[in-house]
């Protein structure tokens, strides 16, 4: 007992001597907000506790002497404040700084929409792009459900706030292509060459864009290709109208990948189940091989190359409109190469590289022949605009790009960027009719050199001043545009922008073959935006004005150009309403964009609005997803008030003022995800236009022929059929090294 | 009172004496792992098992029992930011790897935190994060076939895959039951190494009947 005793009694006195001191405090941030659950070590020790829900701390230590007490808290630096542990309790009060990262900085937005999986404040998946009933897997198809964008039947392209398909550039990793879509015949749209599943982050401005772009006066698409895929396989696609082939490998150690496909897209058994309003006589086939081949570089660079080639032709004959019996049969036929290197690396120090060459070539050859109810071409009549309808027309288009951009970092998350880049384009066209042959090279050697940078003034208010050096030697001009955006963060997940900017062009050189002086075309872009984006919902909203200041005005007969002092202006108000949450495994998005167009432009004689534009338009996308069954049902309605059309009836201070019908269109698709054997398996069937509704595009006219009442006699320009069907299989056998693992395992 | 001498001297005597520093820390840890309800709780437990990692500098448990606790905590509260989190648990990982390479536990973690982020857009995010997780269970089985975690996780994990991805309830269930027979087996190489998991997996296997 004694014994017990003195040994209570000399641990007592230990414990006296060494008796715990108390450390408390608070941890606040910087504007006096109290943060709980931030973590306080006494450094070198066990001891410390986190912080309550109100901000205050208390925990006891044995430790003597000085220490240094640690306050980190997720998302704020870290602060270390000296102590000296004694006798009496401590008192320590933090206040630590909010960490100027990324994830919670304010977004440079610049008037875009992205589609990615890495970055936040994105508005569309990359998978968003397969899955939009009515866009059967077409990237530009899924574009034009976003406000902005206006659907234009009759033509491809993006048409963005009342600017022409021109006027928008679309951009595979970091350089220009030029034949994005395949080669039309007049009057039906087509889609765009590339499939979705190439790319892995979408950039699609509406206006107000970044510096780094140029050479387009409404918008740009920027699609950035995916790096090294996920596993080596071997993919088959068939369907009623195209069969493709390929595989992909991807090393053991994941560093290098290259893969091969071929494509053959066909249509002669569509058209026959499908009867289609013109007369296809070669209905569309085309053949599409492309490669890739891609590696990474030491610290985490990355080389990809890209090639793509394909051939096509079709031809499709049409009543004519100039001759009663007479019919007007247009045959065309393509070779389309494109190929992209890139290269990025990180220089260390927060330097960063990118650059970029691509080639592309365009060849069309163009055969347009009147013929007679037996299909044969007719010879030479007394009646010219039928003998003019005759013709052949043959061009070639090279284009080379090479382009250098640098980023550096500095400070927390501010950047500075600047490059350089120059593109050569080379076009020829061969044009012979009666009249005799034509031709024409155009080259133009475009330079330009750009910077801006991305300064965060606090956490939640950004600038980004850039701008842009050009010079064309084809107009043999200079000119600066310079670009700014501001941005404010107002609350957690909601943000206001405002972005201004001059945006030139070159006028397209197929009209500058008179060789008179030409200036830069030019529109300045005024845009405010208000977002809220969460994980669940997405709001957006924006106001725009876009001051055509300079546009390209032509001859009456629209073939060669006279000046650049056309001009003309848009303004609108666009709405897009995203919610993922409230319905479980629906999704759904609607978009609603106001536009008030006119210009004065090519041979229009007073300011219209354009053939391409109209008032009101709008989406509504709904997707539904079992998992369970891997099965997807998707609906889209897509909507438009009527769109001007040129009739030569009305004078000309009438000029565009008939309206088409208003659009409508409700698509339907559904995907199915199953596992056949050992292939994964993505069933696609999708109809457009389920309810079959009358669509009018605009209306063609005859240069000749009128009616009882005196007036010219037209032809409504509708689609081919007016229900459009798709049906898919694409099988894939992945070589999963790591599934293949688990099994051998089990 | 002669009692309750012998037994705080006792209580004294056995706590001094017994433990090692690290040891203590490591069992108060775990007791208070053991012991949180909440996700605050939780997050207090990770933040103990980070300050005794930081402090001894060469060991890679309290790095794991802090990644572990983290995830576990990020799934207790739905509020949680869980990419933000997730870069957090990934530089506990990287730590405790740097100590200890080649780790099956630690791939086991790796694997938590894919399954993590996948959750917060499966259908986007399926493709990348799924491939991360199944190569880091693969990793794991490979380093260590009689570690039963990989198998239970991997159960779990293919539960709520759909059988048309090879997943579904019969694939989980053979896992699970795999998981199970090396449980009976398994010997952690210390009282603090990872030895949790039977209970999930018999959760799991009722899940799958």
């Amino acid at each position: 007992m004694k014994q017990v005793v003195i040994i209570i009694v000399g641990f007592l006195v230990a414990y006296g001597l060494n008796a715990q001191v108390r450390v408390q405090g608070s941890v606040k941030d910087n504007r006096g907000r109290i943060l709980a659950g931030a973590n306080i070590t006494l450094k070198g020790t066990y001891d410390g506790t986190t912080s309550d829900s109100t901000g205050k701390f208390s925990f006891k230590s044995f430790e003597r002497g000085s220490f240094v007490l640690v306050a980190n808290n997720i998302g704020y630096k870290i602060v270390e404040m000296p102590v000296i542990l004694a006798k009496d309790s401590v008192e320590v009060n933090f206040v630590l700084k909010e960490e100027i990262s990324e994830l919670k900085a304010v977004v440079i937005t610049a008037g875009s929409y992205e589609a990615s999986d890495k970055k936040k404040g994105t508005v569309l998946k990359p998978l968003d792009i397969a899955t939009t009933a009515g866009a059967n897997a077409d990237i530009s198809a899924t574009i034009q459900t976003l406000p902005g964008a206006q659907r234009v039947g009759e033509q491809e392209g993006l048409f963005i706030r009342g600017g022409s398909a021109e006027e928008a550039k679309i951009i595979i990793d970091g350089t220009v292509v030029n034949n994005f879509f395949y080669s039309s015949v007049p009057g039906i749209s087509q889609r765009g060459r590339f499939s979705p599943f190439l790319f892995s982050g979408t950039v699609f401005s509406t206006g107000g864009y970044s510096a780094i772009y140029g050479q387009a006066l409404s918008s740009v698409l920027s699609l950035e290709s995916i790096d090294i895929p996920e596993r080596s396989e071997v993919q088959v696609g068939f369907s009623p109208i195209f069969l493709s082939a390929g595989f992909q490998e991807v090393a053991k150690n994941k560093k290098s990948s290259f893969g091969f496909s071929y494509n053959w897209v066909n249509l002669s058994l569509y058209q026959k189940l499908v009867p289609q309003a013109p007369d296809f006589f070669k209905a569309p086939d085309f053949h599409t091989v492309d490669a890739n081949y891609r590696f990474k570089t030491k610290k985490n660079g990355m080389f990809k190359m890209y090639a793509y080639y394909n051939a096509g032709d079709l031809a499709v004959r049409n009543p004519s409109l100039d001759s009663i019996g007479l019919k007007n049969a247009f045959q065309l036929s393509n070779k389309n190469f494109f190929t992209n290197i890139s290269f990025r690396q990180f220089l260390g120090n927060g330097w960063k590289l990118n650059t970029a060459v691509s080639v592309s070539y365009n060849k069309d050859r163009i055969v347009n022949e009147v013929q007679n109810q037996q299909n044969q071409k007719i010879p030479v009549v007394n009646i010219p605009v039928i003998n003019f309808s005759q013709f052949n027309l043959t061009t070639r288009q090279w284009m080379v790009q090479a382009r250098a951009v640098v980023d550096k970092r500095f400070g927390a998350i501010n950047t500075l960027r600047f490059g350089t880049e120059v593109w050569n384009n080379q076009d020829t066209s061969l044009y012979s009719n009666l009249a005799g042959s034509f031709g024409s090279t155009i080259s133009d050697f475009y330079t330009a050199a750009f910077a801006e940078s991305d300064l965060y003034i606090t956490i939640n208010l950004a600038f980004r001043p850039g701008f842009r050096l050009e010079h064309s030697s084809l107009l043999n001009k200079w000119n600066i545009a310079p670009r700014a955006a501001l941005s404010y963060k107002v609350g957690a997940q909601s943000q206001v922008s405002a972005d201004y900017g001059i945006f030139y062009q070159t006028p397209e050189r197929r009209y500058l073959t008179n060789n008179a002086e030409f200036d830069f075309l030019r529109a300045d872009h005024y845009i405010l935006t208000y977002q809220h984006i969460s994980n669940s919902y997405t709001f957006r909203t924006q106001v725009f004005y876009k001051n055509y200041i300079s546009l390209l005005k032509t001859d009456a007969t629209g073939t060669s150009a006279i000046n650049t002092n056309g001009e003309g202006f848009a303004q609108g108000l666009e709405l897009f309403w995203r919610d993922k949450k409230t319905f479980k495994n629906f999704d759904y998005w609607i978009t609603y964009s106001y536009l008030d167009t006119k210009r004065n432009y090519n041979n229009y004689p007073i300011a219209a609005m354009p053939t391409f534009a109209a008032n009101h338009s709008g989406s509504v996308v709904l997707k539904k997803f079992w998992v369970k069954n891997m099965f997807g049902v998707n609906w889209s309605w897509n909507w438009s008030t009527g769109r001007p059309y040129y009739n030569p009836n009305k004078s000309s201070n009438e000029f565009l003022t008939d309206r088409t019908i208003a659009y409508s269109s409700n698509n339907f698709s559904l995907n199915w995800l199953p596992k056949l054997g050992k292939a994964n398996t993505v069933v696609v069937v999708g109809i457009n236009n389920v309810f079959n509704e009358t669509q009018i595009f605009g209306y063609n006219y005859s240069n000749r022929l009128k009616d009882n009442s005196g007036q010219f006699i037209n032809s409504a320009v509708i689609p081919p059929a007016p229900r459009n069907f798709f049906l898919g299989v694409f099988l894939s056998w992945g070589v999963d090294r790591t599934q293949q693992n688990i099994n051998g395992n089990l | 009172m002669k009692k309750m001498l012998v037994i705080i001297a006792m209580f004294i005597i056995g706590t001094v004496a017994a433990q090692s520093k690290f040891e203590a820390g490591m069992g108060r840890g775990l007791t208070q792992f053991k012991e949180a309800k909440s996700a605050e709780e939780m997050l207090a437990a990770a933040a103990f098992f980070e300050r005794v990692a930081d402090a001894e500098k060469d060991k890679w448990l309290p790095y794991y029992y802090a990644a572990q606790t983290n995830i576990l905590a990020a799934w207790m509260n739905p509020k949680t930011d869980k990419d933000k989190v997730a870069e957090k648990i990934k530089e506990l990982i990287a730590k405790a790897e740097t100590l200890e390479p080649n780790n099956s536990e630690l791939n086991c973690l790796k694997q938590m935190v894919a399954v993590l982020q996948l959750t917060v857009d499966p259908m986007s995010r399926w493709q990348s994060y799924g491939t991360v997780a199944a190569e880091a269970i693969a990793k794991a089985k490979a380093i260590d076939p009689t570690n039963p975690r990989p198998y239970m996780l991997e159960g779990q994990y293919q539960i709520n895959v759909p059988e048309a991805f090879g997943g579904g309830k019969a694939v989980a269930k053979k896992l699970l039951e795999k998981a199970l027979v090396l449980f009976d087996t398994f010997k952690p190489a210390s009282p603090f190494h990872p030895n949790w998991g039977k209970e999930q997996a018999v959760q799991s296997l009722a899940a799958c009947q």
